[in-house]
């Protein structure tokens, strides 16, 4: 498309083909808005760093927690800032089976991520789609939908991802499974409520009169413009997604020890707590802390910035 | 009224039977519960008569049919692992649970309420913000991560509390409760304060986000320029015109306080109803599982539908209008 017939080509059938230049523009001016807040850049910086610690764990990591070869008994209950056979020092410790606890948090928390970024990303998809298909189509697909959506929604999600591990059992496929089912319905309502707003507008009337394919119309036209609320419910979603696992593995019903997440970390931590060694629950536990609020920072403040101007 | 509530209810019937299918298939049809009780070594003979002593070799429409047979008749079946009827197990654990959300409630509101009138009067405050930073952790921070700094500062440093369990159960207008005994409040505050932590956070938001709204309204100015006292105002016009949401939406939140319950039981070794389903599912006690999820299912039905209910009483465009 070229520049000059963008405002009316804008105008008929949505941004769906924006330029480079305005998608820019958009994303320097949500950054110029987003910085206003020090907290929450100060959050964003705080959830990169995790990041990078946690996929970068093979790396930065002292040990490697799950290699029972390279576990050594004579570590156990080491406290923090203690230096132990291998020659390094133990900043947080090492647990009962004298694993490093600095390593084991970041290899726990990369298990966490991925976890409640591949149930956030999975939950996002259907939700939408569940979403756009009701507020499209309209009718009793719409009704019977929403109806359930909403049933879903009106059960804490605690309940839903408990529902789910008891009937499919341990392993992160399951836990997965457990947090899609228990958040897609955020995004189906999310999406089905700013969709039903967008439909009604002329573009989405335009688009719909030329012979383009319906999953065009839905995908190309109409969710780029429901995008906003739903980057804000995603943020909100995969913080929740990491809490939800955390408590279902501490629960003990979520990981197996064999595969920690930070949730294992914890519960594995909890049986000492009455021995004085803290330090094998008390760090994970403050990394999660850490985690979630970062995460939710960061989304109440995406929230104020979009707020106006999805109105504009 | 009469054509809606009728419809409602259908629906509700409709989603009890469902979600019964749905959990009573999935719990059953996936594993074999025979492995987990039966010693591997067990003749195959032995295995056969256990097999059909509980119906498992009946195909699963019948073994649902017999189930909800059963059911009609009041018996949910035997737990597994305690080898008692489910429904006498589940009613012997629910006083315990109900006296820990009932003490749970009781502190969101008693904190949540004053605290959301104060950020919601003083909006810009230093204490209000102060005030709603603390709603935000009570949102997002996990509940058994919060309950076991608990356990840490005040019974295991402190040595103020017990780390958990119930305390001594005494008679309190002859319903026997551990309420009724200092002992059981000893035990029941810690994890009461941990299970009221979310609602208190909404409780605030809910009550500020109000306050706020109300104290812009045409008749908080008039009543300012009656010249009545800001104390009157506030406890007298806006309290009374914001309790009615808040009221409601706490009443919804009461099922999900009791679902919550279950992270709270389990990490103050609570002897309630959540503490039973995490015990049921880490032994794979499929009718304690089965019986639980469906009691839940049952109560949030009922919430919702009395809610649908009220709604509609209330705003006639739900019941006219059918589905918008």
């Amino acid at each position: 498309m070229s520049n000059t017939a963008t405002d009316t080509g804008d105008a008929l059938v949505g941004p769906a083909a924006a330029p480079m230049e305005t998608r820019t523009v958009r994303l320097r001016n949500f950054w110029w808005d987003f910085r206003q807040s020090r907290v929450a850049v100060l959050s964003l910086v705080v959830i990169v760093t995790l990041l990078v610690l946690s996929f970068g764990a093979p790396l930065v990591a002292p040990q490697d927690p799950y290699n029972i070869a390279m576990l050594e008994w004579l570590d156990a209950f080491l406290p923090p800032g203690t230096v132990g056979t291998g020659g390094y020092v133990h900043v947080l410790g090492t647990d009962n089976a004298g694993r490093d606890m600095l390593s084991a948090i970041f290899f726990g928390l990369r298990t966490s991520f991925t976890i409640a970024l591949s149930a956030g990303a999975l939950a996002l998809t259907i939700g939408v789609t569940i979403g756009l298909t009701s507020a499209y189509f309209g009718g009793r697909i719409e009704s019977l939908l929403m109806r359930i959506v909403d049933l879903q929604l009106s059960m804490p999600a605690i309940l839903l991802a408990l529902v789910m591990v008891a009937v499919l059992g341990q392993g992160i496929m399951q836990i997965i499974i457990a947090l899609v089912f228990a958040q897609y319905a955020y995004f189906a309502r999310t999406t089905h409520g700013a969709a039903t707003v967008e439909r009604s507008k002329d573009y989405i009337e335009a688009a719909r009169s030329t012979p383009l394919p319906t999953h065009r119309v839905l995908f190309r036209h109409l969710l780029p413009n429901v995008m906003p609320p739903l980057i804000v419910v995603a943020t909100v979603q995969v913080a929740s997604a990491i809490a939800l696992e955390a408590t279902l593995s501490f629960l003990g019903v979520g990981l197996p020890l064999t595969e920690p997440s930070l949730g294992s970390l914890i519960s594995n931590g909890f049986r000492y707590i009455h021995s004085d060694r803290f330090w094998l629950s008390i760090y994970p536990g403050i990394f999660l802390m850490i985690t979630v609020v970062a995460i939710n920072l960061v989304g109440d403040q995406v929230r104020t910035v979009l707020a106006p101007r999805h109105g504009r | 009224m009469f054509g809606y509530i009728l419809s409602r209810l259908l629906q509700a019937i409709v989603v009890i039977f469902a979600m019964s299918i749905l959990v009573f298939v999935g719990v059953y049809a996936i594993g074999n519960p025979i492995d987990v009780m039966i010693d591997p070594a067990a003749t195959a003979e032995i295995r056969e008569n256990l097999i059909r002593q509980y119906g498992l070799d009946q195909p699963l429409w019948r073994q649902y049919l017999t189930f909800l047979g059963n059911v009609a008749q009041g018996d949910l079946g035997r737990s597994m692992v305690y080898n008692t009827s489910v429904t006498g197990l589940v009613f012997s654990r629910l006083p315990a649970t109900l006296e820990l959300v009932l003490v749970a409630i009781g502190i969101a509101t008693l904190i949540g309420i004053p605290a959301g009138i104060y950020a919601g009067y003083r909006p810009d405050s230093f204490g209000a913000k102060a005030i709603m930073a603390l709603s935000i952790l009570g949102f997002s921070v996990p509940t058994f991560w919060i309950g076991m700094l608990l356990i840490m500062g005040f019974a295991v440093q402190l040595g103020w509390l017990p780390s958990g369990g119930r305390g001594e159960v005494g008679t309190f207008l002859g319903i026997p409760t551990s309420l009724a005994t200092s002992n059981g409040w000893s035990h029941v505050i810690m994890p009461a304060l941990n299970l009221s932590l979310f609602k208190m956070g909404l409780m605030i938001r809910l009550t500020r986000a109000g306050m706020v709204e109300a104290m812009q309204t045409d008749y908080v100015k008039f009543a300012r320029a009656q010249g009545l006292p800001e104390r009157q105002i506030v406890f007298q016009h806006v309290l009374r015109n914001i309790s009615i949401p808040v009221v409601t939406i706490f009443g919804l939140e009461l099922g999900s306080t009791l679902a919550f319950a279950v992270v709270t039981e389990s990490v103050f070794n609570w002897p309630g109803v959540g503490k039973l389903i995490i015990d049921s599912i880490l032994q794979l006690d499929r009718p304690v599982m089965v019986t639980y999820l469906i009691l839940v299912v049952i109560l949030f039905v009922i919430i919702n539908f009395t809610v649908d209910i009220i709604y509609a009483r209330l705003d006639p465009r739900v019941r006219l209008g059918g589905k918008k």
